[in-house]
C-alpha cells in the first residue's frame, strides 16, 4: 500500500516536471523577445527542475545521496531566477527595446 | 496499485530521455537567438536541464556519484550566467 502511494507520487512528480519543462521549451522557442523568454524560462524551468529533483529525492529514500539532491533542489530554486534577472537586466542596460503590440501593428519606430 | 512490469528505474530513464529531447529542441534558441542575451538565456536553461538529466540518471542507474557532478555543474552554470551578463554590460570592467 505505502509502496504503491510512493510509486505514484514519484510518477506524478516526474510527469509534472516534464510538463513544466515542455512549457518552458515552447516559451523559449516561440515568445517574441528576450524579456518574455526570460520570464518563461525562469518561472517554468524552476518549477520543472524542482519537481523532477523532488521525485529523485523521494525515490532515493533515506541515504546520503538524498541530502545532495535536496541541496541541489534548493540551490537551483534560488539561483535560476537570480540568473534570469541578471540576464534581463543586462539586456535592458545594453539597450534592447521590449516588444510591444504597437510596433507589430503600425510598424513605426519608437 | 503498481503496474506490473514497470519499475522506477525505467520511469527515470524514460524521463531522462524526454528531457534530452526537450534540451535538443531548446538548443535552437542558443544557435539562432538574435541577441547575446537570448543565447545566454538558452544556455542557462540548457544547463539546468543537464542538471536534471544527471539527477534522473543518478536515480535510474543507481549511481549516486552523478549527483556530485550535477551539484558542481549547477554552481558553474550560475557563475557563467552572472559573469557573462556582467561582461556584456561593462566591457573592460573587473569581470
Amino acid at each position: 500500500m505505502i509502496e504503491s502511494i510512493r510509486f505514484w507520487a514519484i510518477v506524478i512528480l516526474v510527469a509534472f516536471g516534464l510538463f513544466f519543462t515542455f512549457v518552458s521549451a515552447i516559451g523559449v522557442l516561440r515568445l517574441p523577445d528576450v524579456y518574455s523568454r526570460a520570464h518563461t524560462a525562469s518561472q517554468t524551468d524552476t518549477l520543472g527542475a524542482g519537481l523532477a529533483l523532488a521525485a529523485v529525492a523521494l525515490a532515493l529514500g533515506w541515504q546520503n545521496a538524498t541530502v545532495y539532491t535536496v541541496l541541489l533542489l534548493f540551490f537551483v530554486f534560488i539561483t535560476n531566477p537570480t540568473a534570469a534577472h541578471a540576464i534581463a537586466r543586462s539586456a535592458a542596460e545594453t539597450g534592447i527595446d521590449p516588444w510591444t503590440s504597437d510596433a507589430d501593428e503600425e510598424g513605426e519606430s519608437r | 496499485m503498481i503496474p506490473s512490469g514497470v519499475t522506477l528505474e525505467e520511469v527515470f530513464l524514460a524521463a531522462a530521455a524526454l528531457f534530452v529531447v526537450l534540451a535538443i529542441v531548446m538548443f535552437y534558441r542558443a544557435v539562432a537567438g538574435p541577441t547575446t542575451q537570448d543565447r545566454l538565456l538558452a544556455v542557462n536553461v540548457l544547463g539546468t536541464n543537464t542538471v536534471v538529466i544527471l539527477a534522473l540518471l543518478a536515480a535510474g542507474l543507481d549511481e549516486p556519484r552523478f549527483l556530485d557532478v550535477a551539484l558542481i555543474y549547477a554552481l558553474l552554470n550560475f557563475l557563467m550566467a552572472i559573469a557573462i551578463s556582467k561582461f556584456t554590460v561593462e566591457r573592460g570592467g573587473v569581470l
